[in-house]
């Protein structure tokens, strides 16, 4: 196969262009090769990518699991026995201090507290309570940082996903995984900087958009490219069934001899630029299925994120495909599981959310560690927002439904420079923060922190006013890193 | 081995930077490192004063450092708050000016920008250029985007010959001035590619091939451009740019993401281009056509511009927070679509660089806040194709008045367009730009910094802000659009920064051509044809695209325009021109958007499950085969072969797309079944042609590239088909399964393996750069 990768014999002075490469910007500081035109922005952009990363990066990775709809922490990881004690009673006017509501709730004349039906116990070194729908987790507690504490003011999905996802509610920005391959580029040539794998549970589902990982007004090579475990993982990637490898490959060198005598002609260093480009196709057509073939892994391996990884496009499969796409250098892998929003029947649905993600999640982290992978990458687990203490709907005995709360919730981090335990401390009736807030600004500006990025300096400037990740908040949480 | 390629690669880009560098380090139009004579405010000056000062010392009150504004001349020169006897500016000396002491110290406690500021510190030629400022005296001037344009005579220049009309002149001046010097003609073949892709979006036939190349009359090419501008498809063409400008899309977005029906609006846009509508009626029938004393349904229609913005369906929202947003995104796409200004920055505070406080902000939102739009109609379960206020039009509307749409329903329609209310709801501004922090009470209003709103004239409503928008004295709103057209003429406008005209948006590079165009497209009517053909007929326009190293080395960018542009095709008529190059293009036009070929569970994947358009539906037949501007867009996910082409999503007003060049757009050409289907279709009748082999090749050259190959060309083209032949005669490849794409009826009595060479070789010519370049 090797044999064939031969890129085309082009006119090109390779030397001439060789020899202005030592003429300055060390090569390492180029970011993505994937990107042709990475200094496009000009002079500006020029200048703040020459000082990347920014300090030492405690992660090189990152694989950012993100539930969906909001999982509820109340029943997963946010342990409040009050709660069960008022079972029925009315929220206290002095806890819900007139928060605004979303419309679901907000014309109800009570706020029954429904305290959660799944046993809790604390597991580990750090003593975390966890609930009994998730006993994989369990046995990892001890690489995790449980964050009590994340709060955000969006009290719908889609401004909240798309905040946590962009760093505004509203307006086109780049996402996350975006900002990232701006900032550091790819480690595999061959390979997105970012990339997106989509999964759905049985629960009441939110869907997801591509706006979410667009690339905003960066260039359109830092927008996800978004992979699937079937036959075909990325777009438009597969040859038709009838043309053999070696077919391409002939193909691909008239197109590059005719191009190569067009750029004779007209000297536009675009028509240069894509002669590589189709190299660069051919190459990932190859490499891409070898990487997204996870049919080899061992049965031990497998055996970590359960039966359910080899079933294509199920959260269990996202997180292994996640897992050899990190470990072949792309700097941001984004997953989706959908089916979190538990408005009514929320211990009913939570039980098959939370047995999609279990195992797999801990599975990953387990598989990371166990590769000496896990020092270097940053896990992320969590919602766009959390679910009220209140019973949304009608609360029985075994059943209730939450609404969208957006004042605390939890959400985890493991591996990647993160100190393990739990940081930030929610009231006893699990609605205020008591102790150690954390934004969703300050959790950007904490994760490119851990990349090595100083949130306030990785900037573009668009229409006139330099953008970042963070907008103009944000605060490294030093609590968070080890 | 592939390292190497990188090597290559990333060293290309280096040089290519290393070249850009050298030309781009400051932001006004490119010059060379001499200090000129007179230093200028607008084009020296405030580009520098704008980017590192007044983020703390510029027009937002509430971020000004030390009491200091530098954007006014009062308050520079006047002596500093803080510092007894020192003066920011002293004009004549800059000795004695605080700016130069602070901008060249490097004492991390006193200089200026501040190191946190993280802006950088000044270049060595921006601190002279400074220090000679204010030794001339450190005159101010007005920005001179918000100076009304006048038009200057075209300058002389010494190659009399070159210029074909007012533009060449002051091309030409500027190109003398910076040693330059105009290429030649583009050859006939190119030059009637370029304008008809230009002019119509679509590549010319082989019938307007051999026509225009055996038309040697002194105006060929004039009647061509002539008889362009009469397409239908001349409507299309132009419509598509101000789509993106209006975020025209087929759903309502948000998370469940319904389906909406605003195509009749888009269908209108098209109409309107081609009857010529003059731009400043355009422009006002799309802010107020239903306040108009003599509306009819048409100009009602017109004002669904303001409506194409996203609406939210998801249950649970608080109806003001999204009506507020709706009338944010409107300020905005105003703001940026019609002005070119950033006004959005000012919702939340005073403008940082621009002279738009919050109050002017709100004072312009205003105008939108009095429509009986509301903020929220329910969820997805209660989903209608448009939202109050909204425009019925039954079949008669179609049959009579509103003749141009497309009129194959009989169904009454239902679009989502402006209507005031009979009382005036209160506009209050918005403390950190919160929907529920009302604070003072502000009147409608539009940019007092940009032109006075003088209420004898114009009614304080959306009626008056119209006309205060088209009036001969708004210094921007025909600038803006001249310069738009520019730019998707020539791939770069005389403004770079098309969105952004304010104090921190590039210079103009030819600012009195701008001035010029703008002032001689208003004296004109706003005649919109008339400024097309203008610039078509140009020398400048015609030059051949060929870069030589010594121009791509003075001017990696063609600022100055000594060659013809060379830009790769906007996403959609990348489409057009593989279906119309194989015959099979349908061109009707307008009418609801279609769904053509797509990977398959893309919408599936990503869908809450609700709403209609939770799957994938692909139409077929014609449907398979209309425009690219007619593919639906799903906000949530748009088409992907698009959007990797650098097609806007949607989400936002854009009046400039990326143009980037990936691998990604390779695999697209490579295996997307519209470019392989249409190669077999266009394989499949070439075969049934009783003609020599070459003869075939050089007809699907022409058609996709649209010139004859050159004789090397041919030569490779025929060794692949030959090859290919022999593959699929010999059994090695398998021509049934190759030719078997596309729903497209199969032609019958075909050779098979004559037609799966030729399609094999059509699929190279798909993917060769020039095809998809306007070049």
């Amino acid at each position: 196969m090797e044999k064939q990768i031969i890129e085309h014999a082009l006119s090109i002075n390779r030397r001439k262009f060789l020899s202005r490469l030592s003429l300055g910007i060390g090569s390492v500081a180029l970011g993505s090769l994937l990107i042709p035109d990475l200094f496009k922005g000009g002079v500006d952009e020029e200048a703040i990518m020459a000082g990347l990363p920014h300090f030492a990066p405690r992660a090189k990775r990152i694989i950012y699991l993100f539930q969906n709809g909001a999982p509820s922490q109340l029943d997963l990881f946010d342990y409040k026995p009050l709660l069960q004690k008022m079972q029925g009673e009315d929220l206290p006017a002095s806890v819900r201090m007139g928060q605004r509501l979303t419309g679901m709730t907000a014309d109800q004349t009570k706020f029954p507290l429904a305290g959660t039906v799944f046993q809790f116990n604390q597991y580990g070194q750090s003593r975390a309570w966890l609930s009994e729908l998730l006993p994989h987790t369990a046995k990892v507690v001890d690489d995790i940082c449980f964050i009590k504490t994340l709060y955000t003011e969006a009290i719908n999905h889609d401004p909240a996903l798309t905040f946590f996802q962009t760093g505004a509610q509203q307006g086109n920005r780049p996402s996350m995984g975006s900002w990232l391959s701006y900032g550091l580029g790819s480690e595999n040539k061959n390979l997105p900087a970012f990339c997106v794998l989509l999964s759905k549970g049985k629960g009441n589902g939110q869907g997801v958009y591509s706006k979410l990982w667009s690339n905003g007004f960066l260039d359109s090579i830092h927008q996800g490219v978004q992979f699937s475990s079937g036959e075909n993982p990325v777009l438009y990637l597969s040859d038709p069934a009838s043309m053999p490898r070696d077919d391409r490959r002939k193909m691909l060198d008239k197109i590059a001899e005719l191009n190569d005598q067009s750029y004779k002609e007209f000297g536009d260093p675009e028509i240069a630029t894509k002669i590589q480009q189709y190299e660069m196709a051919y190459r990932m057509q190859t490499i891409v299925p070898e990487i997204t073939d996870t049919s080899k892994e061992p049965e031990d391996t497998l055996k970590l994120y359960g039966p359910e990884c080899l079933v294509p496009g199920t959260f269990a499969a996202n997180c292994l495909l996640a897992r050899k796409l990190s470990e072949s250098g792309v700097r941001f892998v984004q997953l989706y599981h959908q089916g979190w929003d538990g408005h009514n029947n929320l211990p009913g649905e939570i039980k098959g959310q939370a047995r999609d993600v279990d195992q797999a999640s801990a599975g990953l982290i387990t598989d990371l560690k166990q590769r000496g992978l896990l020092d270097e990458t940053l896990i992320i687990w969590g919602g766009e927002f959390g679910r009220t203490n209140y019973c949304q709907g009608r609360l029985t005995k075994d059943s209730y439904g939450r609404d969208h709360h957006p004042r605390c919730f939890t959400v985890w981090m493991a591996g990647g420079g993160v100190r393990p335990g739990v940081y930030g401390e929610t009231d006893d009736f699990g609605y205020n923060i008591a102790k150690d807030p954390v934004h969703v600004h300050d959790f950007h500006a904490t994760v490119l922190y851990l990349m090595g990025l100083d949130h306030e300096k990785l900037t573009f400037k668009h229409q006139g006013r330099r953008y970042r990740l963070t907008d103009v908040a944000g605060k490294v949480v030093n609590g968070l890193i080890a | 081995m592939s390292f190497r390629i990188l090597t290559i690669l990333a060293a290309l880009v280096i040089s290519l930077c290393l070249v850009a560098s050298c030309f781009h380090h400051d932001k006004s139009a490119p010059h060379s490192d001499a200090l000129p004579d007179v230093v200028s405010y607008n084009f020296d000056i405030r580009p520098i004063l704008s980017d590192k000062c007044y983020k703390c010392h510029g027009p937002d009150a509430s971020h000004r450092e030390a009491g200091l504004r530098l954007d006014i001349a009062d308050s520079a020169y006047a002596p500093l708050k803080h510092l007894k006897g020192a003066y920011a500016i002293v004009p004549g000396k800059p000795g004695q000016s605080e700016l130069i002491k602070r901008v060249t110290s490097t004492d991390i406690t006193y200089m200026m920008p501040p190191p946190d500021a993280h802006l950088g510190m000044l270049t060595d030629r921006e601190k002279k250029l400074f220090e000679k400022w204010i030794e001339q005296g450190a005159k101010y001037e007005r920005h001179w985007a918000f100076t009304p344009p006048v038009a200057t005579p075209a300058p002389e220049v010494s190659d009399k010959t070159w210029p074909t009309n007012e533009i060449d002149r002051f091309v030409l001046h500027r190109m003398e001035s910076e040693g330059l010097t105009p290429n030649e003609p583009a050859d006939k073949e190119r030059l009637l590619k370029r304008v008809c892709l230009d002019l119509t979006g679509l590549p010319p036939s082989l019938d307007m091939m051999d026509r225009y190349m055996a038309d040697n009359s002194a105006n060929a090419y004039e009647k061509m451009v002539d008889s362009l501008l009469n397409t239908d498809q001349y409507g299309e063409k132009m419509a598509m740019h101000w789509l993106d400008v209006a975020r025209y899309a087929d759903s309502y977005g948000y998370q469940d993401d319904n389906i909406r029906t605003q195509w009749p609006w888009r269908d209108w846009v098209i109409h309107a281009f081609n009857k010529n509508m003059p731009y400043d009626q355009f422009v006002s029938w799309q802010i107020a056509g239903d306040m108009l004393p003599n509306a009819t349904k048409e100009t009602i229609l017109a004002t669904g511009f303001f409506r194409n913005h996203k609406y939210t369906e998801e249950g649970g929202v608080v109806p003001e927070e999204y009506r507020v947003e709706y009338l944010v995104d409107k300020t905005k796409t105003y703001g940026k679509g019609m002005l070119g200004v950033t006004i959005e920055c000012a919702q939340c505070h005073d403008h940082k660089y621009d002279p738009f406080s919050q109050k002017d902000y709100y004072s312009l939102l205003a105008f939108f806040n009095n429509t009986k739009e509301v903020g929220y109609e329910g969820d997805v379960s209660v989903s209608k194709p448009a939202k109050m206020p909204k425009l019925f039009l039954d079949s008669n509307d179609r049959k009579n008045l509103l003749s141009f749409m497309y009129n194959k329903d009989t169904g009454t329609l239902s679009v989502s367009v402006m209507g005031e209310r009979d009382t005036v709801r209160k506009t209050y501004l918005l403390k950190r730009g919160r929907y529920d922090m009302p604070g003072d009470e502000v009147q409608p209003n539009a940019l007092p910094a940009v032109m006075p709103f003088d209420t004898v004239q114009y009614p304080r409503n959306r009626l008056g802000l119209a006309k205060w928008t088209v009036s001969r004295n708004n210094p921007l709103t025909a600038r803006v659009f001249v310069n738009q057209l520019w730019q998707e003429l020539f791939g770069r406008g005389i403004v770079k920064t098309s969105g952004d005209f304010g104090m921190q948006g590039e210079l103009p590079t030819h600012p009195q051509l701008l001035d010029w165009l703008a002032v001689d497209f208003m004296d004109h009517g706003w005649n919109v044809k008339r400024l097309v053909k203008q610039i078509v007929l140009s020398s400048t326009y015609r030059q051949s695209a060929k870069a030589t190293p010594e121009k791509l080395s003075k001017d990696p960018d063609n600022a100055f325009l000594s060659r013809g542009p060379r830009n790769r095709l906007p996403a959609e008529f990348i489409r057009d021109l593989v279906l119309s190059s194989s015959g099979l293009l349908v061109r009707t036009i307008g009418g609801p958007s279609v769904k053509p070929y797509q990977p398959e569970g893309l919408w599936e994947g990503a869908t809450s499950g609700r709403g209609v358009l939770a799957t994938y539906i692909q139409d077929h037949h014609d449907s398979l085969y209309r425009r690219g501007m007619y593919t639906f867009i799903k906000l949530t996910v748009p088409p992907p072969s698009m959007i990797m082409f650098d097609a806007s999503n949607r989400d936002q007003c854009e009046v400039k797309r990326l143009k980037t060049n990936t691998p990604l757009q390779a695999l697209i050409m490579l295996n997307d079944p519209t470019v392989l289907e249409a190669a077999r279709v266009l394989a499949e009748r070439l075969s049934l042609q009783r003609t020599a082999p070459n003869e075939k090749i050089t007809e699907a050259f022409r058609r996709i590239v649209c010139r004859k190959p050159a004789e090397q060309e041919l030569k490779t083209l025929t060794d692949y088909y030959n090859q290919q032949l022999e593959q699929f005669t010999s059994g090695k490849l398998d021509a049934g399964k190759t030719l078997a794409e596309g729903e497209y009826p199969h032609e019958k009595n075909v050779d098979v393996n004559s037609a799966a060479a030729l399609m094999k070789l059509i699929t190279v010519i798909y993917n060769l750069e020039e095809s998809i370049t306007k070049t």
